[in-house]
């Protein structure tokens, strides 16, 4: 046996060492859980939720932050290549 | 039947909120499966499935009824899951004083003691995101390299690729801490 081989050899040792520990520390979630309740009224509400926010179902924040932003490029156009860069 | 999925599948794609509704009942079981192997906490999984299942709402447009829903929902909640990942703190576990008072999980190794293993997920939960995925389907769940590349939407090659370099990491941060894998 070569030097590559025992090395490549080892490294495959030491990977299933690492397997073996992280099988014991997480025990496969396995199949599908039993479901325990109806997912589908909760779905409706994150609906009712989206559909309140503002227009496109923006956050009133971001469309504050986005006119802060355009407010302060306005005043400083010099400052444009910089934001654009750090988009 | 075949007319009737369809059926439902075009009427999703143009926005119909009840055939969202019978593809929800249809695939919200499978789908959380799917999450609950990635976020690992129950009221996780059902949080994050909801969000995949909004997601897709947004992307009907976007849904080609030709390649099926499933695997499309699949990849959506894969994708949802490893937002929900990110967003979390990267350190959790087990206080070092309760290591010994934790049951070992069914099927584990007697020889590995408590503290290795909370060593082993809080070395686990500072993987990227990307790189956790992929060792979590691939070598806990032993999901199928060609599954794990559909839901992450790359190839069976980069999927391996990610569980060497997961396997690497994980392999570094345990010999810093003192264990040698």
């Amino acid at each position: 046996m070569n030097d590559r081989e025992q090395r490549a050899g080892n490294r495959d040792q030491e990977a299933d060492r690492t397997i073996r520990l992280l099988r014991n520390a997480m025990p496969p979630v396995g199949g599908q859980p039993e479901l325990n309740r109806d997912l589908w009224p909760a779905m409706l509400r994150h609906m009712d939720e989206h559909a309140s926010r503002g227009p496109a179902g923006v956050p009133w924040f971001d469309w504050a932050l986005g006119g802060a932003l355009l407010a302060f490029a306005a005043m400083a156009p010099r400052t444009i290549p910089v934001i654009l860069y750090y988009l | 039947m075949r007319d009737d999925a369809g059926s439902v599948l075009s009427k999703f794609r143009h926005g119909d909120v009840d055939a969202f509704e019978t593809l929800f009942r249809m695939h919200q079981r499978a789908v959380q499966g799917w999450v609950l192997r990635i976020v690992r906490e129950p009221s996780a999984a059902e949080d994050v499935t909801i969000e995949a299942f909004w997601r897709m709402h947004q992307a009907h447009a976007r849904f080609d009824p030709e390649r099926g829903f499933e695997p499309w929902a699949r990849r959506i909640a894969t994708h949802a899951a490893i937002d929900w990942l990110r967003s979390q703190k990267p350190e959790f576990g087990i206080a070092p004083e309760l290591w010994d008072t934790v049951p070992a999980p069914l099927g584990a190794d007697p020889a590995i003691s408590a503290e290795i293993r909370n060593k082993t997920v809080q070395a686990l939960a500072r993987l990227p995101a990307k790189l956790r995925v992929a060792a979590l389907l691939a070598v806990v769940e032993e999901s199928p390299y060609k599954e794990i590349a559909d839901a992450l939407g790359i190839s069976v090659g980069a999927v391996k690729l990610r569980v060497f370099r997961a396997l690497r990491h994980l392999r570094k941060d345990l010999t810093r801490q003192g264990i040698t894998p």
